[in-house]
């Protein structure tokens, strides 16, 4: 079993680690350190150790020849037939990878009615597309999609693969991940390779972005992330570049667990939020729903779209996939304009690694202030109009 | 009809701070609390019996003391609990847990529903609830937003995607995670609590398990913690007060120069 090793010889019993343990697992018991069953082995008292006093055992074998494992993967997601700005993006972390490991990069497109995704990937860099064409694919459903994945991954033997962290990237990427069984790093914020050991290392934040952690996959191949929306900027088209492609054929009989698709419930205004650049969010200090109305013109004056904090959505003012924060969705847009929100820790933890904040509330004590780069302290209700007047007037 | 509830005790990180001087996250006074998405779960478990008549049982695994998670659930109006602890689960990623999980779940035998949270509020991976259902070979359905009906070995559900809703059917056994909006968990009846108090948590030991010990723990999870920090995203961002024109021109100033107007 693996487990954090002391040194008590060298240990002073400082309480460093004792303060630094996010899970309350250490104490001191009879004069000396000791690790209760709160453990999860997250290392953060090995770092933090001033005296070298702990240490984190590893044990486990490599299970698979990893020499075999080569290239870098990006799953290319499509919806209603055309490829997603989140597909680019992956390309885009795929090329970024490419620069350190220069190992090829290839997209997979799963779907029906695919035709032109390859020329489009090409010509924005990548090597070559891998694709699964059949029109039993047409409707995302998670095993079906899995089941296509996880055949090529074995097939193919990727060393790498990422997908994007959407709501069917983490759908069914943890099949695949169990499927060919290895790790799989939800979420990420953060990819690169270690210099020296040639490992993808994958950042994520964890207890609602309070904690960062930096994960590898060791001994398992392929190495899996799921990363979140817009960290990456869509890889451009390059003039000339094509792709080499690769029809890979798919068997429906082989999914043993069908979901049927029985139909679609569009819903009116409701936007994508994690792909869109800029978000006006309104939380409890817009006091009533129609209010909302102020935070809508200026949304469709900016070209953006209309959020909501978890106070906002659960008086009934906006729909739940509105909500922006640790319970709804967490966006990255490069402008969030967050008005009459207070900035309660869940509501941060959605939109704090946003590129560009602005803060308006009356409170010059809210908390949202300390994440905004823009803080405007006043009433929401005179500065609304009053911006979106002037932005009009001076579009027109 | 046998359902079966996920839960997992969390940090109550709602209550987190950080410390402005040193930086670290304030833990005094932090209790631990079922996650907030596993109480829609357990609601809507409770419901899906309440509707097709059954019994509840929610499962955990963690150390001994997530056994209050575990009565939390009983108070809601879960009938049964299991809470799979042991040393040798520690250091389990979200492979290793959800091997763990499905073994536990095998253990209760018959099964028609399994309801997860969405994701869980510390590690915030989503991404047991999936790989159980792989573990255990049935299929799933995420993001799970209305259950329309349960009936003749199969379950008709809405679920979420990015920008719309889906209504799919799959057969059961089956696996759902559930979001926010399918229902509003209920306050524990003074009944429910005095049920809770009274109640045995079955606690089961990984010798007690079929599974293989080389799935468990850090044996059996293939990504590792390298390294963790604490991350301050403190802005030194400008503010400004005064007249509302004001400062709606500072507004419009700014997203000028942030190129959006």
């Amino acid at each position: 079993m693996a487990m954090i090793k002391i040194s008590h010889d060298k240990c002073t019993l400082c309480g460093t680690c004792i303060k630094e343990c996010p899970f309350d697992a250490i104490e001191i018991k009879d004069d000396k350190l000791y690790i209760n069953e709160n453990c999860t082995l997250c290392g953060l008292c090995v770092k933090v150790c001033p005296e070298g006093a702990l240490e984190k055992e590893e044990k486990a074998a490599p299970r698979t020849d990893l020499n075999h494992y080569r290239g870098i993967w990006f799953f290319a997601e499509s919806r209603e037939g055309k490829l997603t700005p989140v597909a680019f993006e992956m390309l885009s972390g795929a090329l970024k990878l490419k620069e350190s490991l220069g190992e090829e990069v290839s997209g997979v497109v799963i779907g029906s009615g695919t035709e032109g995704f390859a020329a489009e990937l090409g010509s924005r860099g990548a090597d070559k597309v891998y694709i699964i064409d059949d029109e039993s694919l047409a409707h995302f459903q998670e095993e079906a999609y899995a089941l296509a994945m996880a055949g090529l991954i074995e097939k193919y033997l990727p060393s790498i693969v990422i997908a994007g962290a959407t709501m069917m990237g983490r759908a069914f990427i943890p099949s695949v991940a169990a499927m060919v069984r290895t790790g799989l790093t939800a979420d990420c914020t953060g990819i690169d390779i270690d210099p020296g050991t040639r490992l993808l290392l994958q950042t994520r934040p964890t207890f609602g972005g309070n904690l960062m952690a930096r994960i590898v996959c060791r001994n398992h191949r392929p190495q899996m992330s799921t990363i979140r929306p817009k960290i990456f900027d869509e890889a451009p088209v390059s003039r000339d570049s094509k792709a080499e492609v690769v029809n890979e054929p798919f068997d429906p009989s082989a999914v043993k667990n069908r979901v049927e698709f029985c139909g679609r419930q569009k819903v009116e205004n409701m936007v994508d939020l994690q792909e869109s650049e800029v978000i006006v969010s309104g939380g409890r200090g817009m006091k009533e729903p129609k209010n909302f109305a102020l935070i809508k013109e200026l949304a469709d004056a900016l070209g953006g779209a209309v959020g909501a904090s978890r106070a906002a959505v659960d008086a009934g003012w906006m729909p739940y996939p509105h909500q922006v924060g640790q319970t709804g969705k967490t966006v990255k847009p490069k402008i969030y304009i967050a008005c009459g929100i207070s900035g309660a820790i869940q509501h941060l933890a959605g939109m704090q690694t946003s590129d560009y904040i602005i803060a308006i509330n009356k409170d010059p004590e809210a908390p949202i202030f300390r994440v905004a780069n823009l803080g405007i302290v006043g009433d929401v209700f005179e500065i609304l109009p009053a911006l979106t007047r002037k932005i009009k007037e001076k579009n027109s | 009809m046998n359902i079966i509830v996920c839960v997992k005790q969390v940090p109550d990180t709602f209550e987190v701070k950080i410390d402005p001087e040193t930086k670290r996250i304030v833990r005094e006074g932090v209790e631990s609390v079922i996650n907030p998405y596993d109480n829609y779960a357990i609601e809507e478990a409770v419901r899906i019996r309440e509707r097709f008549g059954g019994k509840v049982t929610a499962i955990s695994m963690g150390p001994p003391q997530a056994e209050k998670a575990l009565r939390e659930a009983v108070a809601m109006g879960v009938d049964d609990t299991l809470l799979l602890t042991d040393r040798e689960f520690a250091g389990s990623d979200t492979l290793a847990t959800s091997y763990i999980l499905s073994c536990g779940i095998r253990k209760l035998k018959d099964f028609d529903v399994i309801v997860c949270g969405r994701e869980t509020l510390d590690g915030s991976t989503g991404q047991v609830g999936p790989e159980i259902a792989y573990h255990l070979g049935i299929p799933y359905i995420t993001y799970v937003s209305k259950v329309i009906d349960i009936s003749a070995g199969s379950i008709h559900c809405v679920r979420l995607m990015e920008d719309h809703y889906e209504e799919v059917r799959t057969k059961t056994p089956v696996l759902i995670t559930v979001i926010k909006e399918i229902n509003q968990p209920r306050i524990p009846s003074l009944k429910g609590m005095l049920k809770a108090k009274k109640a045995v948590v079955s606690m089961c030991r990984c010798c007690e398990m079929d599974g293989e010990k080389c799935n468990y723990g850090q044996e059996g999870s293939p990504t590792r913690v390298v390294d963790v920090w604490t991350e301050q995203m403190q802005k030194d961002g400008k503010k400004f007060e005064g007249e509302p024109e004001d400062l709606a021109g500072i507004l419009l100033n700014e997203l000028k120069n942030l190129g959006v107007v």
